[in-house]
């Protein structure tokens, strides 16, 4: 038997969030914790409420922080986030809660679509592709995996207070894929778009963003490539 | 692009740039008090070393940097905790107050350092 806390909310029939307790029958498996989600919501209480599609770790959709540390829920292992016989089950830090473990995703959305996340080239398109070499395309490697599940940003105490202006490292991961891209020519517009006192500098390199990422990415490490090319632009 | 009139360079390249060439000035200064400081030191030493030039526009580059420094460090404190989303309404006028304070406090050190060092 596993101890799960959930953390419920109904905005429509409660005045402020709680706490409730689950014991469920695991049969000792070693289950996914959105297998325990989905559990909870089949056998104990219907009105269980979180998001979720793929349930391999492709879509994104079920970031959740469990026992204190971001992660999808779906390939989250229960020997893996399990602390004491007991697992808590938290929405996502830092952005408004929807209902139950659903939240708003608007700010980290609106953080995404102002780095201008698609390749911009001006020039006419060739008759088939714009070719890369395998140098030029490896340089996006790292980057271009990312699934925008909001582990990293949601996790990052700078986008906790300042979401509504420091990027984030989603948006920054996302920002330094078209600025790394040989094929993108809006290099000095985006860097220009990125060289204020919060979209950029307000990361203070503490890396829970790398800590958490379900993908293995390090959002830190571009945002230290984005820092070389806004200093390399200055001086 | 985000602006922010308070910040020390208004630009986010300029300040992360100042935060750290500060802090070598910062650690090379200290390191150099640290080391006279576990060496035999007396009043004679000690005001013989400040009677200096060198030492003299050493210290002052120092209070300059920890100037900088301090209020780069304070602005990304104030901006990140002192604000509306974090205090309600009262939030950018709190932020404010500890800006002046900070400010003026930081001011002041700079110019009591000079007086020390240079008269």
């Amino acid at each position: 038997m596993l101890n799960v806390s959930l953390y419920r909310y109904n905005p429509e029939t409660d005045n402020a969030p709680y706490m409730q307790d689950f014991t469920v029958d695991t049969g000792d498996r070693d289950l996914m914790v959105l297998d325990v989600l989905e559990l909870i919501k089949a056998e104990y209480d219907g009105s269980v409420t979180y998001r979720r599609s793929c349930r391999e770790g492709v879509c994104g959709s079920d970031g959740l922080n469990m026992n204190g540390k971001n992660g999808l829920a779906c390939i989250t292992p229960l020997s893996e986030s399990v602390k004491g016989g007991k697992l808590v089950i938290r929405p996502l830090p830092g952005l408004p809660v929807i209902r139950d473990l659903v939240v708003d995703m608007s700010l980290f959305y609106a953080q995404y679509e102002k780095v201008q996340p698609y390749l911009q080239n001006p020039t006419p398109a060739p008759a088939i592709e714009r070719l890369q070499s395998p140098e030029e395309r490896a340089q996006l490697d790292g980057l271009y995996e990312c699934i925008l599940c909001a582990c990293c940003s949601t996790s990052c105490p700078s986008f906790w207070w300042n979401p509504d202006r420091f990027v984030g490292p989603a948006g920054l991961l996302q920002a330094y894929r078209f600025l790394a891209d040989s094929r993108d020519t809006a290099t000095e517009e985006r860097l220009a778009k990125l060289d204020d006192p919060f979209s950029v500098f307000r990361c203070h390199g503490i890396q829970n963003c790398v800590n958490v990422c379900p993908k293995g990415l390090n959002p830190t490490k571009a945002i230290g490539h984005i820092r070389g090319m806004l200093l390399n632009r200055a001086t | 692009m985000v602006t922010s009139v308070t910040s020390f360079s208004r630009t986010g390249l300029s300040d992360w740039l100042i935060q750290r060439v500060t802090s070598i000035i910062l650690l090379a200064y200290f390191i150099l008090i640290a080391y006279q400081l576990l060496g035999s030191v007396d009043y004679t030493s000690w005001e013989s070393l400040f009677e200096q030039t060198w030492m003299k526009v050493f210290t002052l580059l120092a209070a300059l940097s920890l100037a900088a420094h301090s209020w780069i460090g304070l602005w990304s404190v104030f901006t990140d905790y002192l604000t509306e989303r974090m205090l309600g309404p009262k939030g950018n006028v709190i932020r404010l107050t500890c800006q002046l304070w900070a400010s003026t406090a930081l001011v002041a050190y700079v110019i009591w350092a000079v007086v020390i060092v240079w008269s």
